[in-house]
């Protein structure tokens, strides 16, 4: 058995739930069983206390969070992953998670995925003091006021980079989940896990769109699609994992479509989106460095800097190293989805983002590319699932028992 | 239209409409130069489907953000011709600019240099203290932005002497005999804002609580490099003048405003406190959100356009700068030309995001 934590080192941490006693106690917190009741209820309350807390509504990523913990969706996602052959499942003990920095409610997801499956979880949250982070261990403090036996399950905590506190988490973590790209995963490696222990890393991925124009044309609520395409690049700076960065268009009617989209997101933009005047330079030079780099690009006229776009030629390997944010896209009109491929069959490529027939991918990925891991419709880019970034979270946070 | 054209005219001379012909020729004959040498450019050109006569006004040129030359290699000449390359005070770890520079535009800063200080300074050379340390112009095939400026200003020097030593330590004693030797003639000082105020003016200071009491009254002060240090220090422009006349009698003082992308042509700060554009330059503020040209008080993305650059395709850039334009033509001192005032440096985007690196990038 594991002895008791350094509570010399535990002092440097600040606890948001819980405390350093609870903590210290981390090796000894049982095991549960995925989807459990009681952990259900839990987060049904969480849920309840999120949408019933007047902050909360300010913030329309707390409360897409809370709809995801409620019973209802936690149930679904028991029907889903809860199998029935003979077998026991439990979690595998301890989640040490690594939340990315400046991502507000992410540690709330991967929170929530380590205690479905089971699992007393340590979460490390964001360094930048977002009020949804507040707001979240508020709610959770308070329910754990009735859920007493869930304390040792919910330890959020805060500190600074420092290796020790990642050495003291890791030693008891039977797995690790590191969120925040490459470098924040190359500055965990460097703390050692258990012989048993896994890790699941959330590396630097990046993601584009898949538009038939045909059926793109034949849409009648486009305003709607402006808005969850909105949601899917402006609402993170176009800078999440899942954003996507290139928009690949086929079909017959793509300048009409094209025409058609980018005017009506233009619209979006400007009534929502909080520009910054070093977004404008930083996208001009993108487009320059591009157009520098590789013949034959051109950059779509534009009567402002809220939305660059640059048509380029032809997918190539490299086109990924020069991706930029804010509202900044590739476009290439594709007459034959293998044109692509370069772009798929990259470790680092994760989410397709589709409007009209997803099948339209499948060709794609039996050829056997290295990347894509989500194909979902514009709009669903950031709907967190329990199968993500190619991960199959409860497989991985949970032990098979053969109970023959 | 040749540079030599430009450099007969006196260096302030020209009023907006003479001024806007001038300019946009001569900036039209480089945008097409740089698209016919350097191929980079040509295809940046090529991706906005610029047409070059359908320009009127050197204002509607493109502009290459700065950055760029720290991105890539951008030059307009054959390597065979390169004899200097000069390079931009990044920070360590930081990227540099890379600005390659042929014996015709390397001389052409030089001359444009010399006509917009002589302007400030009258044309004969003066003994000069250079503010630094002589290790920071040795090495010459790479050229810092620092030790460019120093070799730059160094030509209107008779006398020189290196006022701190390798350890930026004052060199009180040197110091002490220099003025002695020069004491009835104008004496120009050069250096770096920061480093006058950290290494010389508090030196001085120092040395004045404790009754040593250096007289500069007949100095003039040519000092550049950015306000950025100095405003951590909550020492504003007003200030830096009050403080240095307080401890020395300097009462000359001008800052000017240049980045290594464009040498030569520096915005020289007037007797009024305001930068000014002579004819070889213009400065043009843009609106971040569209890049349209902002009305005279209203601050914005400073864009710098130069008639020298024939080496490397530096004729308009967008810097990274905020400021604003004062007016033009009007300025009390007499010069004509627009004058204007640098805010500092645009904000870093504060963006969100899955992966961590992003805002290291930044750092």
């Amino acid at each position: 058995m594991q002895k008791n934590l350094n509570k010399e080192i535990l002092g440097k941490v600040v606890f948001l739930t819980g405390n350093a006693d609870v903590a210290a106690e981390l090796p000894y917190v049982p095991a549960r069983v995925p989807f459990e009741d009681r952990v259900v209820s839990f987060l049904n309350g969480v849920s309840r206390e999120l949408m019933s807390d007047r902050e909360a509504k300010a913030y329309s990523d707390v409360i897409t969070f809370a709809f995801w913990i409620r019973n209802s969706s936690m149930l679904k996602l028991k029907e889903r992953f809860e199998k029935t052959d003979s077998v026991v499942r439990l979690g595998k003990g301890v989640a040490f998670h690594i939340a990315p920095s400046n991502v507000p409610v992410n540690f709330a997801y991967s929170l929530a995925a380590g205690l479905i499956t089971g699992n007393a979880n340590v979460v490390r949250v964001p360094s930048k003091d977002f009020p949804q982070v507040g707001i979240l261990a508020r709610a959770f403090n308070k329910v754990l006021q009735e859920f007493i036996d869930m304390k040792p399950y919910v330890l959020l905590v805060r500190y600074r980079r420092d290796k020790d506190i990642n050495d003291l988490f890791s030693s008891v973590a039977d797995t690790r989940i590191v969120w925040g790209g490459d470098a924040t995963i190359a500055e965990l490696r460097r703390s050692a896990l258990l012989p048993r222990s896994g890790e699941i890393t959330f590396a630097d991925r990046y993601s584009f769109a898949v538009i038939d124009s045909d059926s793109y044309m034949e849409i009648y609520e486009k305003e709607k699609i402006a808005d969850d395409f909105y949601n899917d690049t402006y609402f993170t700076d176009q800078n999440a994992c899942t954003s996507p960065r290139v928009i690949i268009w086929i079909g017959s009617r793509i300048q009409e479509a094209k025409k058609n989209f980018w005017t009506i997101l233009h619209g979006l933009v400007e009534k929502k989106y909080s520009f910054q005047p070093i977004q404008g330079v930083n996208k001009l030079i993108s487009a320059y460095l591009i157009s520098a780099l590789q013949p034959g690009c051109r950059i779509e006229p534009h009567t402002d800097n809220l939305i660059v776009r640059v048509n380029i030629p032809q997918i190539t390997g490299e086109l990924m190293e020069l991706k930029d944010d804010s509202g900044y896209f590739f476009e290439y009109d594709c007459s034959d989805i293998m044109d692509i491929k370069k772009l798929c069959d990259d470790k680092r490529c994760q989410t397709v983002a589709y409007i009209g027939d997803k099948s339209t991918v499948l060709p794609l990925i039996k050829a056997g590319v290295k990347g894509i891991d989500r194909v979902v419709p514009v709009g669903k880019t950031m709907d967190f699932d329990l199968i993500w970034d190619g991960y199959n979270l409860p497989a991985l946070l949970t032990r098979t028992v053969i109970f023959a | 239209m040749t540079f030599e054209e430009i450099l007969r005219l006196p260096p302030y001379s020209l009023p907006r409409e003479e001024k806007e012909k001038l300019l946009t020729k001569r900036l039209k004959e480089l945008t097409v130069m740089h698209r016919e040498n350097c191929p980079e450019y040509a295809r940046i050109l090529e991706s906005i489907g610029f047409d070059v006569t359908e320009v009127g006004s050197y204002t509607e040129l493109p502009f290459l953000p700065v950055r760029m030359f720290k991105e890539m290699e951008l030059r307009s000449v054959p390597k065979e011709e390169v004899v200097k390359t000069m390079t931009s005070s990044g920070t360590t770890g930081q990227a540099v600019s890379r600005i390659y520079l042929d014996c015709t535009t390397s001389s052409n800063q030089q001359k444009t240099m010399v006509k917009i200080v002589n302007d400030f300074t009258g044309s004969s050379r003066m003994p000069m203290i250079i503010i630094d340390c002589p290790s920071v112009v040795k090495n010459r095939v790479m050229f810092s932005a620092r030790g460019a400026g120093i070799l730059g200003f160094s030509i209107f020097g008779a006398e020189k002497m290196y006022a701190l030593d390798d350890n930026m330590k004052l060199d009180v004693e040197g110091l002490g005999e220099f003025l002695d030797k020069y004491k009835d003639q104008r004496i120009l000082l050069f250096g770096f804002t920061f480093m006058i105020w950290q290494h010389f003016y508090e030196e001085l200071l120092r040395l004045k609580e404790q009754g040593t009491v250096f007289n500069l009254s007949n100095g003039i002060l040519i000092h550049g490099g950015g306000w950025k240090k100095l405003v951590s220090k909550a020492v504003s422009c007003e200030e830096f003048h009050k403080r240095l006349e307080e401890a020395c009698g300097l009462r000359s003082i001008h800052d000017y405003y240049g980045m290594a992308e464009q040498t030569g042509c520096i915005y020289m700060e007037c007797e009024c406190g305001h930068l000014h554009a002579s004819n070889f330059s213009d400065v043009i503020v843009r609106r971040p959100i569209d890049f349209a040209e902002c009305k005279i008080g209203e601050t914005g993305i400073v864009q710098v356009v130069s008639t020298i650059p024939e080496s490397y395709p530096g004729h308009s850039l967008l810097t990274e700068d905020e400021g604003v334009i004062l007016g033009e033509d009007d300025c009390p001192c007499g010069r004509k030309g627009k004058y204007f005032k640098i805010n500092g440096r645009l904000k870093n985007a504060e963006i969100r995001g899955c992966s961590d690196t992003y805002a290291e990038k930044f750092k």
